[in-house]
């Protein structure tokens, strides 16, 4: 009974610094998007002096692991960034923070992984769909934006969503870089209350409801942009 | 004497070592329509695909009411269109039908016939739907207007198809054997349409297996056979009496 009660006090604490767990999600949620597409985008390209970039991104960072990155872009540009220009610029406050490293190794390697499932759903558009495009005469960044793009969306977005919940419980990896989002914030909890199990429990609660939240709105997005496959005659 | 709409000047078109069209001219006056009959192999579709440059040819001029396609000598000997941006004008003025239709599957009906105008000839949303609702009021599709590509049969697939390709008022239609992704019931409807372009006097060109379709609306048949031209001519007069082996044997196959 105790644990019990022990659980629920914690969570005001912990669902106070949910508003920065989903801030972390988001960010990086939507830059791994557009990073993500632009990479594919290159990969596809046909074009070495952009596919071969593209490729060595993603090889790296999908396989290497994200906690290996963090700390690399944390102390590896915490070390570099004072030596330079940007030690004096109207940048610095802002970069001492851990919050953006964390944002830019949580964007990357989302990227990293968006870009292999776009890369894939755009290879599978049929062939027709993009030459009735040009046989109106569209130019091609609006073949891309009006016919490729929405339909390789359309078709990868179970996968995103799935890569979207992950970032949201990767995001507990910036507690490792003093970021007090829910889990950073359960680590301090036990460190006070010098209980292990019960502010774990609360997060784990945390995490668990708000998974359960975003799986239901992307749940109803995707019926939304998959009718056309869905609907009855 | 009517003015040329779409002239096919010497086309030649290789895949690898497969010389594929071997060097063809037609010409279209405006109100013609011309049928390409052949067996499978026989490079007609490649050559309806060179007209609007879904294949470039490798040689050869294609011009639509006068314009030239203006081509350029690449790195590797092949010639491909100059300007982009003059190539895709061009595109507007063909209007293609598919044979597998090719609607562009997460668009609904009536978005499918309006992209074009509106995105591509930048008319108003108002009037792209106003001209929308006439196409397929015409080809008879309009129960489906909201409903997306996978909701309908083949045949009213291919006529929502006709309907977007007319949407962009092309001087000349392009088929591409229109019917033969088809169910035999639904064939005859798809040809009605066609059959009702070309008695509008629309200028057409069209890859087909349906023999009786050329018969009756073509104004010239042309046969191909391994890349070239093997006879051409007044469709009955064609049909009656094949002059080459090669158009009797096929015939007598069709």
């Amino acid at each position: 009974m105790e644990t019990i009660s022990n659980v629920v006090g914690f969570l005001p604490a912990l669902i106070k610094a949910t508003p920065l767990t989903l801030l972390l999600t988001a960010v990086a949620g939507v830059f791994g998007l557009v990073i993500g597409t632009l990479v594919a985008l290159a990969r596809l390209s046909g074009r070495r002096i952009l596919s071969v970039p593209a490729y060595v991104f993603t090889f790296a960072f999908r396989g290497t692991p994200l906690l290996v990155q963090i700390y690399l872009i944390y102390y590896g540009l915490g070390q570099i960034l004072p030596g330079t220009w940007v030690r004096h610029s109207f940048l610095w406050p802002y970069l001492r923070d851990g919050l953006w490293y964390a944002i830019f190794a949580l964007s990357l390697n989302q990227a990293s992984y968006n870009a292999e499932v776009i890369r894939g759903a755009i290879k599978a558009i049929p062939r027709g769909q993009i030459e009735a495009a040009k046989s109106i005469g569209m130019r091609s960044s609006m073949i891309l934006r009006r016919i490729t793009l929405p339909q390789a969306f359309r078709s990868c977005l179970p996968v995103l969503t799935g890569d979207l919940i992950i970032l949201l419980k990767t995001t507990s990896l910036a507690s490792t870089i003093t970021i007090l989002e829910v889990m950073g914030t359960a680590r301090m909890l036990q460190r006070q209350s010098l209980l292990i199990f019960e502010p774990l429990i609360a997060a784990g609660i945390i995490y668990f409801t708000v998974v359960f939240i975003l799986t239901r709105v992307m749940g109803v997005v995707e019926k939304r942009l998959t009718r056309y496959r869905t609907a009855k005659a | 004497m009517a003015a040329t709409a779409l002239s096919v000047n010497n086309i030649h078109k290789s895949f690898g070592s497969v010389e594929v069209l071997k060097g063809v001219s037609f010409e279209a006056k405006s109100g013609d329509v011309i049928s390409l009959i052949g067996s499978s192999g026989s490079g007609k579709s490649t050559l309806l695909r060179c007209i609007n440059y879904l294949e470039t040819p490798d040689e050869g001029q294609i011009s639509v009411s006068g314009e030239v396609i203006r081509t350029v000598k690449g790195k590797d000997g092949k010639f491909h269109a100059a300007d982009k941006r003059q190539l895709e004008h061009i595109r507007t003025r063909l209007g293609m039908v598919f044979q597998s239709f090719n609607l562009w599957s997460h668009k609904t009906i009536l978005e499918n016939i309006i992209e074009g105008p509106i995105h591509v000839l930048g008319m108003t949303r108002k009037d792209a739907i106003g001209e929308a609702e006439l196409l397929m009021e015409k080809v008879g599709i309009t129960p489906k207007r909201d409903h997306y590509p996978n909701q309908l049969s083949g045949g009213q697939q291919q006529r929502a198809a006709i309907a977007r390709a007319l949407a962009m008022k092309p001087e000349v239609m392009l088929f591409d054997e229109p019917t033969s992704a088809l169910d035999p019931e639904l064939v005859n409807e798809v040809l009605l349409v066609i059959k009702k372009l070309a008695e509008e006097g629309r200028t057409m060109v069209m890859v087909t297996h349906e023999m009786s379709l050329a018969r009756d609306i073509s104004s010239e048949v042309i046969f191909l056979h391994k890349g070239l031209v093997e006879e051409r001519g007044a469709p009955k007069q064609m049909m009656r009496d094949p002059q080459s082996a090669r158009l009797r044997q096929f015939l007598q196959m069709a």
